[in-house]
């Protein structure tokens, strides 16, 4: 039976058309595309500027890049069920203030890892509560919201309203030290990536999230849980800004109201420069990855040229239109090749 | 004992939107292995009963029963854990996904079991052998099976639809114009799986404007008007014409 269905494939792979397997061919190319610029990239930036690929700056862009990330991973989440978290750098900024509160009356990392993990957890579950059962037609709103509530809180519970110093030992570690050489911030990404990998890959969990992503009318049909489904991505979102907030924090030894700023733009941009669809239903871990590292690359290749902070603004805003015109190349090549397929049977 | 019940009863079914009454009170049966063509002008009450029948609306009055017993039908999901499949007019289909992950999203084979439903881990592997077995006894030709769904023409929408229908139906399958936006051709592979589900025992209702494909199909026809049920026939060639009337609500 198995076999017999193989062969059938197998027939039917020869029959399409010329133009349609040009198409295919330029839609597996965008597909590839945002990790052959990256690469590209790197090639270009270590030929340019030597000081690029020795060891010291390399664990400082994975370092640095850790972060964005990170949250960019539950960016990418969001932004596949359709919604936009732009709550996520304010969550990040309240769950360090927690902290470092929290450090002035102790220095158990346990406790103070926990209290930043469940209050960005709790700030994710209200803007999937909201939304969902709030009847919001978007999640801007909300999250644009919680932005400006978790920000101010930060703000007004802080010590002097701003930066403080000091976190924990094993806080430190977790955000500056490293393991065989191994920035530790990087190897959180990288295990935070691994498991969601696995939830968005291989568990129901994560095919109802494309599936409220690609057709959100089906998935109710289909008896889906969608409420469920969006309100557990919002608070896996915030999730991921507490496992931020505990490396920034530890990287920089403090907690301040002010982190995370533009936080929520520079995630939206790495998932859409990664070359996940903006409208939903398509993306996945390796996307928030690559967009993140093509930002850090980008902002250490014009700073050790020494270039302006704005220029690396303007670069990075260049890069996104190319991101999201290469998104509406893909759709259109989609309904083209949906047309010869027309044609063609 | 006599007769087995039929697979689906409608006894009496109200419905009301706001001023309109959209059924006044409609009866009908479906029985296993028969298409029942549901005609009615524009209006006529035949998505209405259809979305009652699967779970998309709760009647005013009137029931609802399954092979005789009584079913509350609250929802989608609940109509089609009862074993009433539905292919709407928008095909309900994952673009971004490709036909076995469209088949079996929503009811994925996924274990281990004593895990919440959405903790579970997928059985690839089952449900691409499964689909892929389904599609070939269906003699649906696709370009890719591992494309997602949005690369494909729109018979071939239609027919992934369909074919997932026919994974799941155990009782009524119900189809709402399912060749409206389809060419000859394609039409005519969509009206060949519609009798393959008639061959497994299910009970097909056919929403359709197009008399050819009720002559050629359908067993029975009832025909709505009004939120009434108006008529009832068997059609072939010969009484198309009043089939038409009746539809219309012109004197035959």
């Amino acid at each position: 039976m198995e076999e017999r269905s193989a062969v059938a494939l197998q027939a039917r792979k020869g029959e399409r058309g010329m133009g349609g397997s040009v198409i295919s061919l330029i839609l597996h190319i965008l597909s590839a595309g945002p990790a052959l610029i990256l690469l590209m990239l790197i090639g270009v930036v270590s030929i340019t500027t030597p000081v690029f690929l020795k060891p010291a700056n390399i664990g400082n862009i994975l370092a640095q890049t850790s972060v964005i990330a990170i949250v960019a991973l539950g960016q990418h989440l969001v932004i596949l069920t359709r919604g936009i978290d732009l709550s996520v750098g304010a969550n990040l900024a309240l769950a360090t203030v927690i902290g470092g509160l929290l450090f002035k009356v102790t220095d158990s990392s346990a406790v103070i890892i926990a209290a930043m993990l469940v209050a960005s957890l709790a700030v994710g579950f209200v803007n999937g509560a909201v939304y969902v059962f709030g009847r919001l037609p978007h999640p801007f709103i909300i999250t644009l919201a919680t932005l400006s509530i978790c920000r101010g809180i930060a703000y007004s519970i802080a010590e002097n309203h701003t930066t403080m110093r000091g976190m924990p030992d094993f806080v430190v570690a977790i955000g500056g030290g490293d393991t065989f050489g191994v920035p530790n911030p990087f190897i959180v990404a990288m295990v935070c990536a691994g498991v969601m990998l696995v939830m968005a890959k291989a568990m129901v969990w994560g095919r109802w999230i494309y599936a409220v992503g690609g057709a959100p009318d089906a998935a109710i049909e289909m008896g889906i849980p969608v409420k469920w489904v969006l309100v557990s991505t919002y608070a896996i979102a915030g999730l991921c800004c507490g496992i931020g907030a505990v490396v920034l924090a530890g990287r920089t030894e403090s907690s301040s109201p002010l982190f995370g700023n533009l936080l929520e733009l520079d995630t939206i941009a790495a998932v859409i420069i990664g070359g996940a669809s903006f409208l939903g239903g398509r993306g996945h871990v390796g996307h928030a990855l690559v967009g993140a590292v093509m930002i850090g690359v980008i902002r250490n290749a014009l700073n050790l040229n020494n270039f302006d902070a704005f220029i690396q603004m303007i670069a990075i805003g260049l890069v996104i239109v190319v991101a999201v015109e290469a998104d509406v190349l893909r759709n259109y090549l989609e309904s083209r090749a949906r047309a010869i397929q027309a044609t063609a049977t | 004992m006599g007769a087995p019940p039929p697979v689906l009863s409608v006894r009496n079914a109200k419905k009301r939107f706001g001023p309109v009454q959209a059924l006044r009170g409609v009866s009908m049966d479906a029985h296993r292995g028969e298409v029942l063509a549901l005609l009615g002008d524009n209006g006529a009450g035949k998505s209405t009963l259809v979305k009652c029948i699967s779970g998309v609306y709760a009647l005013d009055e009137g029931e609802i029963a399954l092979e005789g017993e009584l079913t509350p039908l609250h929802s989608p999901a609940s109509a089609r854990r009862a074993g009433i499949e539905t292919v709407y007019q928008d095909l309900a289909l994952f673009d971004n996904l490709t036909p076995a992950q469209n088949f079996y999203c929503g009811r994925e084979i996924a274990a281990p079991t004593w895990l919440p439903r959405g903790l579970r881990f997928l059985k690839k592997r089952a449900m691409d052998r499964e689909a892929a077995a389904v599609i070939d006894r269906l003699k649906v030709r696709l370009p890719k099976f591992d494309a997602p769904v949005a690369l494909m023409s729109g018979g071939q929408r239609q027919a992934i639809a369909v074919a997932r229908a026919t994974v799941f139906a155990r009782k009524v399958v119900i189809l709402d114009e399912p060749t409206a936006a389809l060419g000859p051709r394609e039409s005519g592979k969509v009206l060949d799986l519609i009798k393959q589900l008639r061959a497994q025992g299910n009970a097909v209702i056919l929403i359709t404007h197009n008399m050819e494909h009720v002559v050629e199909l359908a067993d029975r026809a009832v025909v709505l008007r009004h939120g009434r049920k108006v008529g009832e026939l068997k059609p072939d060639k010969s009484n198309r014409q009043e089939l038409v009337s009746m539809i219309v609500g012109a004197d035959a």
